[in-house]
């Protein structure tokens, strides 16, 4: 940096000229050099820490997980099946029912929360942007366990009552789709997951999404409106292809949430080991899981364990990694 | 010229019905919060009495019952994790804006730490197990505040450094032309400017790690007694309410609901705090 290299050169010119600086002088430069070097060395072992933290989570979870990838191989993703007993087991019933509630929840959740931003950014009254857009960020704050329990308690019950029983009476006799409504209706299952989760991940996307809007200059929009388009034209033409890469950048990290959230969905998705067959039925994710059996592991259930939660950290840290790189280069086009 | 009155229409009708529905998003939203808070207290004030903070976790099958160890186990560890995530946070964050401007290092460390503050919090705790829990050979509420410093580290490292970014570049300039050192630059001068922001990140991070379940499932587990030994199981209030929400047992179904309003209404609070601490800043 500039200023450090003016620093160092002033402190070697006082030694050059002896006359000029008494010893003193140079004593305290010198030390405060010294001084200098530590506290650059320490700060940049602690940021570093960080990324050795990530070199260890990596390493540590593959390393425990060996015994179960080495058994199994390739085989262990497409592998249906999860056999304590017997020690057989696929990560496919898990990573089916990760996906497939985190999908559903990026369903529901990805247009609302672009409502929720909409509204923000172009009809919100300015006196209203600050509290209303203060506890969407309150909503995001709730910690994950509070959603598990309203949907343990508060939403299953309902969900089952008044969502799948009709839905099932309608749709469940449907040539082709009828078979994703079948099944017991008693709350939990893939479905109910995906919905708890979504009305966690909504306000995360949607406090992106509400970010990136506001990035979109104001003279695209007022050229816009001068033209003679109505708001929604503004926002579905000019404000979302102005700001595409972050809103995807936004999806993917609500998607990263969805697929490593463990406690939102253990409560609700019903905690069975089976492949689920239709939206209602009971299925696990990787995260629940983990939660549900690791405590009692032993041998190779332990090392698939490790398996499952290496498989979710590298799917997971993959969809953040590109959120990131989305959302960066959508605020590089603002010019920062 | 003529305009083409029904294509005006259609327009305004599709404008009118995306604003009514993005008008709905946002009472959705609004709808849920207001509906998680209402539940949470309906059920959890009911079990708010004297016996919350002075009696234990009940046994199975036993009447009444509190919180007080789950409570005293959850401020010791989240203390213990502050005290080590805010001094590696802080200093990391200070790296980061006087020193990482252009090496490639501190923009992957940016990169990584991003990522960190939404990787999953299970997989933080396998990991911690493996590294704090196997080795050792038994659970520890050290493992716990381990667990909860990987999630709190990037949050205020993050936070300061953008804290740190706001504070005019004039200001150190100014410092330099003194003649003070770097870290006395660092420290006495920006990060004092910065002090309230910095007090911001520490308090999101502290809401943020108290309702934290998953890493303490494999780390600090549980214990049924009181204790604050932090080298053995410790109870912690997630934890229990983990356990106690999916049991057959109503005094514990509803000691779940009362540190379910405890967690919640203690996170809401810290993130209150933080943007009253972080306006007061804007507008001085």
């Amino acid at each position: 940096m500039s200023l450090g290299s003016v620093m160092s050169s002033n402190i070697r010119s006082f030694q050059e000229s002896d006359q000029v600086v008494s010893k003193d002088m140079v004593a305290i430069a010198n030390k405060q050099r010294i001084q200098d070097f530590f506290f650059h060395r320490v700060t940049q072992a602690f940021s570093l820490l960080v990324l050795m933290a990530l070199l260890g989570i990596i390493i540590s979870l593959f390393v425990n997980a060996w015994p179960t990838f080495q058994k199994f191989g390739f085989h262990f993703l497409a592998h249906v099946e999860w056999d304590i007993v017997n020690e057989d087991f696929g990560a496919a019933i898990a990573i089916v029912g990760t996906v497939a509630s985190a999908t559903i929840a990026l369903l529901i959740a990805v247009p609302l929360a672009f409502g929720v931003a909409v509204f923000l950014t172009e009809t919100c009254p300015v006196w209203l942007r600050r509290p209303l857009g203060t506890s969407i960020e309150l909503l995001a704050a709730v910690p994950s366990i509070i959603y598990g329990m309203f949907g343990l308690f508060v939403f299953a019950p309902l969900f089952a009552d008044y969502i799948q029983v009709p839905l099932q009476k309608i749709l469940g006799g449907m040539p082709l789709v009828g078979f994703l409504f079948g099944g017991a209706t008693n709350g939990m299952g893939i479905l109910a997951a995906g919905i708890v989760l979504a009305f966690m991940v909504l306000p995360f996307v949607a406090a992106v999404m509400r970010d990136v809007f506001e990035i979109t200059p104001p003279i695209l929009r007022e050229s816009a409106y001068g033209l003679g388009c109505t708001t929604w034209e503004v926002v579905r033409q000019v404000v979302l292809p102005y700001t595409q890469k972050g809103v995807i950048g936004g999806i993917m990290l609500g998607l990263g949430r969805a697929l490593g959230e463990t406690m939102a969905v253990t409560f609700v998705i019903g905690n069975a080991n089976r492949m689920p067959t239709s939206l209602f039925s009971p299925g696990t994710s990787i995260a629940s899981v983990l939660a549900n059996e690791f405590g009692e592991a032993e041998a190779l259930h332990f090392s698939t364990l490790f398996a499952l939660g290496f498989l979710l950290f590298v799917i997971t840290f993959v969809v953040l990694a590109m959120a990131k790189m989305m959302i960066l280069r959508a605020e590089k086009a603002k010019g920062n | 010229m003529k305009m083409n009155q029904q294509l005006y229409l259609k327009r305004r009708i599709t404008s009118l019905l995306g604003l009514a529905f993005s008008m709905t998003a946002m009472a959705i939203g609004l709808a849920v919060l207001l509906w998680i808070l209402y539940v949470l207290f309906s059920n959890g004030l009911s079990a708010l009495d004297g016996h919350l903070l002075t009696s234990d976790t009940p046994a199975p099958g036993t009447e009444g019952g509190g919180l007080r160890n789950a409570i005293v186990g959850s401020l010791m560890i989240v203390g213990l994790t502050v005290l080590v995530a805010t001094p590696i946070g802080i200093l990391a964050g200070i790296y980061l804006t006087e020193y990482g401007d252009e090496s490639k290092t501190a923009e992957l460390t940016r990169f990584v730490t991003d990522i960190m503050l939404s990787a999953p919090s299970i997989v933080l705790g396998l990991f911690v197990y493996a590294i704090a829990v196997a080795t050792v050979g038994n659970f520890s509420g050290y493992a716990g505040s381990l667990a909860l410093s990987l999630i709190a580290v990037p949050v205020i490292m993050r936070t300061t450094e953008n804290m740190l970014r706001l504070v005019p570049g004039s200001l150190r300039e100014a410092a330099f032309a003194l003649g003070a050192p770097r870290w006395k630059v660092s420290t006495f001068i920006t990060l004092r400017a910065a002090k309230s922001g910095v007090m911001t990140g520490l308090l999101l991070a502290v809401a943020r790690i108290s309702g934290e379940t998953a890493p303490l499932l494999f780390t600090a587990l549980n214990n049924q007694f009181f204790s604050t030994n932090m080298g053995a199981p410790m109870a912690n209030l997630p934890v229990v309410i983990f356990q106690f929400a999916m049991s057959p047992y109503d005094n514990w179904v509803r000691l779940a609901w009362a540190g379910a309003l405890l967690i919640t209404f203690t996170v809401l609070v810290l993130n209150i705090l933080a943007r009253v601490f972080f306006r007061e800043k804007v507008s001085a």
